[in-house]
């Protein structure tokens, strides 16, 4: 079962790291800083084994540590996506009309 | 009824889609925001599936964290664009600190009954994710000028920072074998935090962009290690698409500087410069007043523009756009050339001209700008020093020989605005400053930019 599990897992992690490949490479260095911090964002998804910690309450240790994790990866989300979309706010084309 | 296991799962896949549509959407200035709005949706509905779950007993602490969590990341993501690169720093010690956290929280929960596959995973989760944490603290330090921006260096440094890794390793190969030695656990994790310090000590500005990119992907691929924990498939895709991307950059902001990535971790820049600095001797410079930069500009057709470091600690952006206004009022076509490792982080320079209200599509990247800069009349040099260096063309004995530049010195005539003739940040001479073609103006880049304007609308205004 375990075996199962861990060659399903080295699938999607390989298939997930090429996608990653392909479609980050296509990202103009224009927006390089926004890409790191979108990702950054993103990758603030490991709040769902916090809350899953946090809220199952095994021990209190696991309970306390899920928590401050809940925070600081919520902070990352919260934070990553205002200032991404507030950069991106900022980049404007001179053929375009404003808005 | 479809069970709730089955409903989080969909949340799940569904939230996979949105994260790849939502860098895909990046690609391009026209989409990127909507790949934001995906990235969003995607993280929502996560949470919310995650909420789902039916082994939570109590909801009060998750409720308070991740008001919590919101309320500290509300300021977070209202900094000032100068200030980003620092700002990323911290959110990559962030995302490593929960990571790190979890996977505590984990090995004490299954201890003794881990496998040596999950001990192995939980391992590099730990150890990539504290030495990101702290390495990230210490990074941000240094961008934030909390820390010494020089980097430091000792004999034998390499050898200290591979040991303290390589008991780290040690300890965690004791661990697989036998994961109920508890006791040996808070010394991987608190060796791992050591070296995360020791790993960035070395490091200077000018190699921050590199090592911002680098400490992003440890960042992914602890976060990847942690869902190989957890089993979770959500959390191996957003790891590995971070991942991913940290590497990327990595690898650009390597090649833009013509260095290796262990050149980078272990080969401080610090240390070539007295070979180099010797061979520097009297030579002439030519500089001119802001009156005959501003009859330069006004006189010619193409005019290139390019921005370093400097232009982002003179806050002189703005001022920047007032003489792309001026010049394009002239009649004058101004594009600017990106380097891709001028500042202090990947696309820095980008954010704020944007930021200065420069379309983006008069941003050029080096290959780009490289091809225009021959027929460039004016190529102005603001606050970047190295990246115009063309000794890394010619001089084989310079320590940037090879990294490909901005060939600035292919223009007519190049201007550069710098305080004094001391040697950059990387203290290496750029023999651009003594050319024939090269007018130095002296003087602080908000200010001289600014006198440049003046001169430029006020004589528009004086003889019309």
């Amino acid at each position: 079962m375990v075996t199962a599990d861990l060659i399903n897992s080295l699938y999607v992690f390989i298939l997930a790291a090429f996608i990653g490949f392909e479609v980050i490479r296509r990202v103009s260095p224009l927006l390089h800083t926004p890409l790191m911090s979108l990702t950054n964002a993103l990758d603030a998804i490991a709040v769902v084994g916090a809350i899953i910690l946090a809220g199952e309450r095994k021990s209190e240790l696991a309970a306390i540590l899920g928590a401050i994790a809940i925070v600081a990866a919520t902070s990352n989300i919260v934070g990553g996506f205002i200032i991404t979309d507030r950069m991106l706010k900022m980049f404007k084309s001179s053929r375009a009309p404003k808005s | 009824m479809i069970p709730a296991t089955h409903l989080i799962e969909a949340t799940y896949i569904i939230a996979v889609i949105l994260f790849i549509l939502s860098l895909k959407w990046l690609s391009s200035p026209a989409s990127a925001r909507r790949g934001v709005w995906a990235g969003e949706a995607g993280m929502l509905l996560a949470i919310i599936g995650t909420l789902l779950y039916r082994g939570i007993v109590d909801y009060k602490w998750i409720a308070i964290s991740l008001v919590l969590g919101a309320i500290i990341g509300v300021p977070l993501g209202n900094v000032q664009m100068t200030a980003v690169p620092q700002r990323t720093a911290l959110s990559h010690a962030f995302g490593a600190l929960c990571v790190t956290l979890v996977g505590t929280a984990e090995f004490y929960l299954r201890t003794p009954n881990v496998p040596a596959f999950v001990m192995s995973v939980l391992s590099l989760e730990v150890i990539l994710g504290g030495l990101t944490f702290t390495g990230s603290l210490m990074a941000a330090g240094k961008l934030q000028e909390w820390l010494p921006q020089r980097p430091i260096t000792y004999k034998g440094q390499n050898f200290v920072n591979l040991g303290v890794l390589a008991i780290a390793i040690a300890i965690a190969v004791m661990l697989v074998r036998d994961p109920s030695q508890t006791q040996l656990y808070p010394f991987m994790v608190g060796i791992a935090l050591v070296f995360g310090v020791m790993l960035i000590i070395p490091i200077g500005g000018a190699d921050m962009p590199t090592v911002i990119s680098l400490l992003n992907s440890y960042a992914g691929l602890s976060a990847a290690a942690m869902g190989f924990v957890l089993n979770s498939k959500l959390l191996i895709v957003a790891g590995s698409l971070d991942g991913a991307s940290g590497f990327i950059l990595s690898v650009n902001m390597s090649k833009a500087m013509n260095r290796s990535f262990t050149n980078v971790l272990f080969g401080a820049f610090g240390q070539v410069q007295p070979a180099a600095q010797g061979a520097v001797e009297q030579r002439s410079v030519r500089s001119a007043t802001p009156e005959e930069a501003a009859a330069i500009l006004s006189a010619a057709n193409k005019v290139a523009i390019v921005p370093g470091y400097g232009m982002a600690v003179a806050q002189a952006q703005h001022k920047v756009r007032e003489l792309y206004d001026a010049l394009t009022k002239r009649g004058v076509d101004v594009k600017f050339g990106i380097h891709p490792v001028a500042g202090r982080m990947p696309g820095h320079m980008n954010v704020l001209l944007a930021e200065a209200d420069i379309p983006y599509d008069k941003l050029l990247d080096m290959d780009d700008m490289n091809g225009d800069l021959p027929q460039t009349d004016v190529a102005l040099v603001i606050g970047a020093n190295d990246v115009t260096n063309p000794a890394a063309r010619t001089d084989a004995s310079s320590p940037i020989y090879g990294m490909p530049i901005l060939d600035v010195d292919k223009a007519r005539t190049v201007m550069v605005i710098k305080r004094s003739m001391s040697p950059g940040f990387a203290g290496i001479d750029n023999p651009l400053y003594y050319l024939d073609n090269t007018l130095m103006l002296f003087g602080d880049a908000k200010q001289f930019v600014n006198s440049i304007v003046r001169e430029l609308t006020g004589a528009g205004a004086a003889h019309g």
